[in-house]
């Protein structure tokens, strides 16, 4: 077999060698890369932007605003950022001033992230299990009920949500922020549903003759075998979660419950308004964005490749 | 395990999805499965369902967020007709849309195409995803930053090769292709993904036979790529379509919606009125309006992309 079809393939060359025909260079393939590492630059360079203006100060940004490496080099905005400079320090390199409390913000916005997705993923898999290897009736019918909430806007179902919030009295708690998140979204089922569905019934069915209950099928051969795909969800959710602004902004605005989205922008209203202080935006941008930034290079290759039409909101 | 493949699409599979296994009816395990999905129905009845109802409810009162809500008909939708801010926020929100998904969706399948004739690697794709990362508020508070007027560092280039500055946030001719284009920053590695997830779909067999009978790279892609990828890209842009008309965190922490009404769009239209103006009822129905316009899109798209059929069967 091996040895009919390897010279056939040869024989037809691919499009690239073809390209390449003339011998020398490929200019079709040059001007490919080229455009490729600018897109890589356009992508890239605005980070390092934020890092080069973050160790600036914002005084002298004023002056140098286009040199490449940081302005008067410091790792005041940080310091700042992260409440360990004083007062004078800060105003002295142009920062507001203002008391920033990083760490709790920070804090507050792993809370929420961490407390949606563990709840979501783990409750909308028990759900997943239901619509997949259970058999009840009105089962299909439920299914789609839960699907067609797919359709309707965020924006639709909040406002009711913070009026529900509200008058419960949970604004500006946790309770009330992580409470929409929660317990299920519809494509977290659809996902794990569409995953259970594929897992081998045999398994299941020697475990049920071995005595074992749906509880004990669900948690010690269904979730182990689905690590993968749970993972996958669940930094996702985590993505989004950690992302997320309008919702932590009508719930929890208050310094005990403000995430890092809602604080930054607290942040830069607070700035002086004729010389904002870039260099502690930047600094508290990045920090904000870090600890995603930590867990995308702990999961690099997972979150890429989990984005195909399963990655979709 | 599947997560390294493309999962089936949302829509598509929406028929299959719903009917689930194929199993004799037979015992049911009704009891069990009421108590698998507890949680996550309490959710979808709460955080779905109910404010779906009540949204509606809402969108026929005038509700101040303090007293009771009042019924007063469609007073609200007719209100609507006459409110020049509505239809300002509607025209600004569709620029917006065409601004954002043209470039976003050019840009996206550009990528992917130059990803998947170049390079496999897994590092190119994670670089490319990186803005994702970071939130919207994020990547709008960097974008504004270099494109400050003074000292960003976009204005800093123009005028040092010799052009005007330009008030990239304060002009309002420019100021929504400024959002979209931060916008279109953020999404585009993600959109290439999604985009790259169907090109992979596409035997490479196809390539090889139009390369045999001379077609060139270029001539491949509108031939071949483009009809191929017909289908998928019918998907993505129902999905970046829906997600793009509910703009709200950019213009939050940027302009405010001004100047004057120049980036009012539609959600933070409806956020000014339900919360700061206090107008909750008013504020629903433009919700109302927002998620009649999104599936009716979403429809047309569909329709008229044809997503559910693939060209390769």
């Amino acid at each position: 077999m091996a040895t009919t079809t390897t010279p056939a393939r040869a024989a037809i060359p691919t499009v690239t060698e073809a390209r390449q025909g003339k011998g020398g260079v490929n200019w079709g393939r040059v001007a490919a890369w080229a455009a490729m590492i600018i897109i890589i630059l356009i992508t890239l360079f605005p980070f390092y932007w934020m890092l080069r203006t973050a160790l600036s100060t914002s005084k002298s940004l004023f002056g140098n605003p286009s040199s490449l490496l940081p302005v008067d080099f410091t790792t005041g905005a940080f310091e700042r950022v992260l409440g360990t400079a004083t007062q004078e320090e800060a105003v002295a390199e142009g920062g507001s001033g203002a008391e920033v409390n990083f760490w709790l913000f920070l804090r507050n916005s792993f809370i929420f992230a961490t407390v949606c997705t563990v709840g979501q993923v783990f409750f909308s898999a028990l759900a997943a299990y239901a619509f997949a290897r259970l058999r009840w009736p009105g089962r299909d019918k439920v299914f789609f009920l839960f699907l067609t909430s797919l359709m309707v806007p965020p924006i639709f179902t909040l406002l009711p949500n913070f009026i529900l919030i509200r008058n419960l009295g949970l604004i500006n708690t946790f309770a009330g922020l992580v409470a929409p998140y929660l317990l299920m979204t519809p494509f977290a089922i659809f996902f794990l549903r569409q995953f259970f569905l594929g897992i081998n019934k045999e398994v299941e069915e020697a475990a049920k003759l071995d005595g074992a209950g749906h509880w004990r099928i669900f948690f010690q051969i269904i979730l182990p075998m689905s690590t993968a795909p749970m993972v996958t969800l669940a930094i996702l959710t985590f993505i989004n979660m950690w992302n997320e602004y309008f919702w932590p902004l009508l719930v929890g605005n208050d310094e005990q419950t403000r995430v890092l989205t809602v604080a930054i922008g607290v942040f830069e209203s607070q700035t002086p308004a004729g010389s904002p202080d870039w260099a502690g935006l930047m600094a508290a941008t990045l920090v904000a964005a870090l600890p995603l930034l930590i867990l995308f290079f702990m999961f690099a290759k997972k979150v890429v490749n989990s984005i195909g039409f399963s990655g979709m909101k | 395990m599947t997560t390294d493949t493309v999962e089936p699409v949302v829509a598509a599979d929406y028929k299959a999805g719903v009917r689930g296994t194929d199993e004799p009816p037979g015992r049911s395990d009704l009891g069990m499965a009421m108590i698998f999905i507890l949680p996550a129905t309490i959710g979808f009845l709460v955080f779905y369902a109910y404010p779906f109802v009540r949204g509606l409810y809402f969108s026929l009162t005038r509700y101040n967020l303090l007293g009771t809500p009042h019924f007063i008909g469609f007073d609200n939708f007719t209100r609507m007709v006459q409110d020049n801010q509505f239809w300002n926020a509607l025209l600004v929100t569709v620029q917006y849309v065409i601004y954002n998904i043209v470039f976003q969706t050019i840009l996206a399948v550009a990528i992917a195409v130059l990803m998947h004739r170049l390079t496999k690697s897994t590092l190119v794709r994670g670089v490319i995803l990186l803005p994702f990362l970071i939130s919207n508020v994020i990547a709008a508070m960097l974008w504004f930053w270099l494109l400050d007027y003074q000292i960003g560092l976009v204005n800093e280039f123009i005028s040092f090769i010799g052009l005007d500055r330009i008030a990239f946030f304060g002009d309002s001719t420019w100021a929504i292709p400024t959002i979209a284009m931060v916008n279109v920053w953020r999404h585009m590695g993600y959109t290439a993904l999604l985009v790259f997830a169907g090109l992979q779909t596409i035997p490479e067999y196809v390539y090889e036979a139009a390369s045999v009978d001379g077609s060139t790279e270029w001539r491949s892609f509108w031939r071949i790529t483009l009809p191929l990828l017909r289908p998928i890209l019918a998907l993505v842009l129902v999905i970046t379509v829906t997600g793009s008309f509910q703009v709200f965190d950019t213009v939050a922490v940027t302009t405010q919606g001004g100047p004057v009404n120049a980036t009012r769009v539609m959600q933070f239209y409806i956020y000014q009125k339900g919360f700061v103006q206090g107008e909750f009822g008013y504020a629903s129905a433009l919700s109302v309006i927002l998620f009649i316009i999104l599936a009716t899109v979403a429809l047309i798209q569909l329709k008229v992309l044809n997503a559910g059929e693939s060209d390769l069967a």
